[in-house]
């Protein structure tokens, strides 16, 4: 029945069609969920003899977020209220991109530091390291330094509490010995 | 000439048509010799200045995704072609720029999709259509009737269609 | 008031519509003669209300009334009033209504030149395009109604897109859309002939003019996007393979394959079941390219809108336009078949071979701008398809197209002879090789096989259309210009339009292997060689327009000790939308274009970045664009095509008895 061939590709692009719509298609997925945090190796902001490194950000063994931002970015203005309100919740890292270290910590100052520390990469060679492609990004990482999951953009509450939290949660529940 | 000839002759005017195939070069992209990005020196030696731009003509602008690293002004833009640079200065060859790209971000910073499993029907699907559209042709021309099928001409009815056949072809050629 | 008139025009019109459709097909199904004749008149209302409706947009827009919101969201009290007035079509909401206006003028066309087809047959045609019709008008008042109300009503206008504010962006779509919505007559065409079940080789007659002018305006539609695009933003290209691009490009394809294809069904009677088809797949692929630009299913900078909500009606608006055609074809194809045979070598077969090659073409362009969709669909991971592989895929395809082209029109159908052709050809082919190659060392300082490879070809085809002629005028009775006014326009049509290609193919090949592209860090006054003229840098100084301001830079050319030109290349910024353009300074030639933009600004000196192009024959491409839109309006125009109809009218065709009798 080759005259049905016409109309059996049109039903699978129109499947495909709809699986595509909504979501954001100009995001990118990170190559490294499931795999270790790129190396990492930068000054801290407030503290520039100290350094921050992957060992930093695994030093509890337990899952940890790594929030990149910069006080001239206004959606990390947005998100910033979250992170410090959950800052009892979950243990944050921070990485401040392409900043002025006065401007960043100033900033701070003004709005709360819920950091645990802070890398300062001035540059953004680490942030490319990590595939960043704008900011505010941020990470779940887990105990043993592994990339759980990234999120692009701001988060809100309710990316918090519907896409972080769970996956937060979820490697909790394994790290925990039955 | 015997009936043999024809389809030989036909077989080398298609031969003739298709030889452009040969010729074909991969990726008719601009050919831009000596271009330089001010927000890098230039490069001394010409090979890597001509590797420079190409590289940054396969890199897609992850900010303003619809613009390559080449004439992208984002400032992430501008810092993957620092890196670009550094690399090319420190010897490193075209594909180990690009690995640590795709590293980063993935195979979506390539304009290029590579080849592998999950893009061999992109890359050879259209061939692959291409050769069952010759299929279909060969199956047509080659769809002979069966004998019987049609009562024969008589001559008069022959005669006649042969000249309304002349006249035909005379009259409408587009 | 005008936009409450507006909406209601809208709103009445779709009931037109649906009277239209209703009458016509249901009047069809039960051959009810007066309920038939309800087609033309309805068809005469909806234009009407379509024109008034788009009448009162237009004057929101020229009246800066920013109590409704497209008007706020697209037009500005600066904008010039040219802009303003062509604003209309710069968003989603009103490039639908510009959608509905043409499509509401098409059917019409079709109402008042189809007098002599079968009664039942045209209330079929004109009840379809009446559904597509609905279809439109449900969605425009439902989803994106351009009349909706702001308040607030804001002091003034978003102001237009600032790429959009240009001549060349202003007549692109209006020459697109008609050819999209062309496509949609032969469309109706070929479902109606397939509920009747009957197809024959009037109906390609019949067809074939329809879908040449719908294919002339695409043609025209893309190379005005390309001629925009290349002016407007400064980076010199011409063509990105961007989804938006290629959806206007494959029902361009199809509607080329279309017409080879309704030649062979109108001569001979052949390929009936594939021509509908093609005629389904170029409609189809029009709504394609409706739904890709406004439902966010893949990013591209031609957006119009992102709106999923959007993108479920259009998808389900296609699956039961497209879906119920091919139903309707899967079930009906077998009756309307061929069984015509013709010979291995014959003008059939190299028109399958041309069909076969369009639509790889077509389904190539088609994998790669829905396959990101498919891998990331299915978590494969995301990957980009950008002109690489594009380019890769079509450039040979067009190769063996272009040989094609000149072996076609010389082929005679059925069965040709090989051995005669090769040899009346023969001087032809190794002339356009020898000469090609000898151009091409000469002109350039580097040989490449492919610049020989495609020079050669357009040479052929313009050599064996020369033959053509000549071969015609040959068979004359009285003098070479009786002779040449005897041949049929849509001869003339046909080589024309294949010269037409050739030429576009000539000047994209030149162009993307001689351009040169370089970039400066210049100080006022600084000079560079670059591409054999001198270019000279004087500066920027600040200028204003009618709504933006602007950094104009002076970039002086000249060859040895002529000058040549001045360009201008501007930065502009628009102030209400905060954007900045970049404007390109170009000197436009026959030969080559000039074209200079400007950077950043580097230093405290006064330097600039600058990028400087020399663009070889980069005109002919939207010159072959031309011809071939030429030809085709010669071919559409075709004395043939319009004594059919009077012919049709008066004599006692078995097809229009027995539709009038009830058997169709």
């Amino acid at each position: 029945m080759k005259f049905a061939i016409p109309l059996a590709v049109f039903i699978a692009v129109a499947a495909l069609l709809y699986m595509g719509l909504g979501g954001d298609k100009s995001r990118v997925p990170s190559p490294f969920i499931g795999k270790p945090l790129p190396t990492v190796d930068l000054p801290e902001l407030h503290d520039p003899e100290r350094r921050f490194t992957n060992a930093r950000v695994s030093e509890r063994d337990e899952v940890v977020l790594l929030n990149v931002w910069a006080s001239w970015c206004p959606p990390c203005r947005e998100e910033h209220p979250v992170f410090v309100e959950i800052a009892d919740d979950v243990p944050l890292y921070g990485i401040n991109y392409k900043d002025a270290r006065d401007d960043a910590i100033d900033w701070l100052e003004r709005l709360g530091d819920p950091y645990v520390a802070i890398g300062y990469d001035e540059d953004g060679l680490a942030g490319i390291e990590l595939g960043l492609y704008g900011v505010p990004e941020t990470y779940v990482v887990d105990g043993e330094g592994k990339i759980r999951y990234k999120h692009v953009g701001a988060v809100t509450r309710t990316v918090y509490e519907q896409t972080l939290l769970p996956i937060i949660e979820q490697v909790r529940r394994e790290a925990t010995p039955q | 000439m015997s009936r043999l000839m024809q389809p030989v002759l036909m077989l080398l005017l298609l031969l003739m048509a298709l030889s452009p195939a040969w010729a074909q070069e991969p990726g008719l992209g601009a050919d831009t010799p000596t271009p330089q990005t001010a927000d890098v020196p230039a490069f001394e030696d010409q090979d890597r200045q001509q590797r420079y731009v190409g590289l940054l003509r396969k890199l897609r602008c992850l900010v303003c995704q619809n613009e390559s690293l080449a004439e992208s002004n984002a400032g992430l833009a501008r810092d993957l072609r620092r890196i670009v640079h550094t690399r090319l200065e420190a010897g490193q060859s075209d594909e180990q720029i690009l690995a640590f790209m795709t590293e980063r971000y993935g195979d979506f910073v390539l304009y290029r999709p590579p080849v592998r499993p999950s893009t061999y029907a992109l890359w050879f699907g259209p061939a692959v259509l291409l050769l069952i559209g010759i299929g279909v042709i060969a199956r047509m021309v080659f769809r002979r009737q069966a004998p019987g099928d049609r009562p024969p001409l008589s001559e008069a009815d022959r005669r006649r269609a042969a000249a309304l056949l002349d006249e035909n072809e005379g009259r409408s050629d587009s | 008031m005008i936009p409450e008139l507006g909406n209601f025009a809208l709103v009445l019109a779709l009931g037109l519509a649906l009277i239209q459709s209703g009458f016509c097909l249901a009047g069809a199904a039960m051959r009810r003669t007066d309920w038939m004749a309800v087609g033309t008149p309805a068809t005469w209302g909806m234009l009407g209300c379509a024109a008034l409706a788009y009448a009162c947009l237009t004057y929101s827009f020229v009246a800066n009334d920013f109590s409704v919101l497209f008007v706020a969201e697209h037009s500005n009290s600066g904008l010039p009033l040219f802009y303003r007035v062509a604003g209309v079509w710069g968003g989603h909401e009103g490039s639908l209504l510009l959608w509905i206006l043409l499509l509401a003028g098409w059917t019409l066309a079709v109402a008042a030149w189809s007098g002599s087809l079968p009664l039942v047959y045209r209330a079929r045609v004109l009840g379809i395009l009446g559904l597509v019709s609905v279809g439109f008008l449900a969605f425009t008042i439902l989803t994106s109604n351009p009349f909706d109300r702001l308040f607030p009503v804001p002091a003034d206008g978003q102001d237009l897109n600032p790429l959009l504010q240009d001549p060349g962006m202003v007549i692109h779509p209006p020459m697109l859309y008609v050819g999209y919505v062309g496509m949609s007559v032969v469309f109706a065409l070929s479902i109606a002939a397939l509920m009747g079940g009957r197809l024959d080789a009037a109906w390609a007659r019949w067809s074939r003019p329809w879908t040449l002018v719908a294919w002339l305006f695409l043609a025209l539609g893309i190379a005005l996007g390309s001629w925009w695009a290349y002016k407007e933003l400064g980076w010199g290209g011409w063509w990105f393979w961007d989804p938006v691009e290629n959806a206007s490009l494959m029902p361009w394809l199809v509607a080329t394959a279309l017409i080879h294809s309704l030649a062979a069904t109108e001569k001979r009677g052949t390929f009936k079941a594939w021509t509908v088809l093609l005629a389904i797949a170029g409609f189809s692929l029009s709504l394609l390219g409706t739904f890709l630009v406004r439902s966010g299913a893949l990013t591209s900078v031609h957006a119009f809108a992102n709106d999923p909500a959007r993108g479920i009606f259009l998808l389900g608006f296609m699956v039961i336009v497209v879906g119920g055609s091919l139903a309707l074809y899967t079930m009906r194809a077998r009756q309307i078949r061929s069984d015509v045979t013709f010979a291995l070598f014959s003008r059939e077969t190299l028109l399958l071979a041309n069909n076969v090659l369009l639509m790889v073409a077509c389904a190539a362009v088609l994998i790669g701008t829905l396959y990101p969709l498919l891998l990331d669909a299915f978590g494969m991971g995301r990957i980009s398809i950008g002109p690489p592989y594009f380019n890769a895929i079509i450039a040979p395809l067009a190769l063996f197209l272009a040989a094609l082209m000149g072996l076609g029109p010389l082929t005679a159908w059925r069965q040709a002879d090989a051995v005669a052709l090769a040899r009346r050809l023969r001087f032809a082919a190794l002339g356009s090789v020898a000469l090609a190659a000898v151009v091409v060392v000469l002109l350039s300082d580097t040989a490449r096989l492919i610049v020989i490879v495609t020079v050669a070809l357009a040479l052929w085809i313009v050599l064996t259309s020369v033959m053509g002629i000549h071969g015609r005028v040959r068979l004359r009775q009285g003098s070479l210009l009786q002779g040449l006014r005897g041949i049929p326009r849509g001869f003339y049509g046909m080589h024309l339009a294949h010269v037409g290609f050739a030429v576009s193919m000539l000047g994209i090949g030149v162009v993307t292997t001689h351009e040169v592209e370089t970039f400066h860090r210049l100080s006022p006054g600084e000079t560079v060689e670059t591409a054999g003229y001198t270019w000279r840098f004087d500066g920027v100084s600040n200028v204003q327009g009618p709504n933006y301001s602007a950094v104009e830079g002076r970039v002086v050319v000249s060859r040895g000790d002529s000058p040549v030109t001045v360009l201008r290349p501007q930065k502009r910024h628009y102030p209400v939308r905060d954007e900045i353009m970049t404007q390109a300074g170009i000197n436009a030639g026959f030969g080559r274009d000039l074209f200079a933009t400007l950077g950043e600004r580097v230093g405290e000196d006064g330097a600039w970045v600058v990028r400087l192009h020399y663009k070889p024959l980069v005109r002919w491409i939207w010159l072959g664009a031309i011809f071939m839109a030429v030809g085709g309006a010669l071919a559409a125009s075709d004395r043939r095509y319009r004594l059919e109809l009077r012919q049709r009218a008066h004599a006692d065709i078995p097809s229009n008895a027995a539709a009038a009798g009830g058997g169709a």
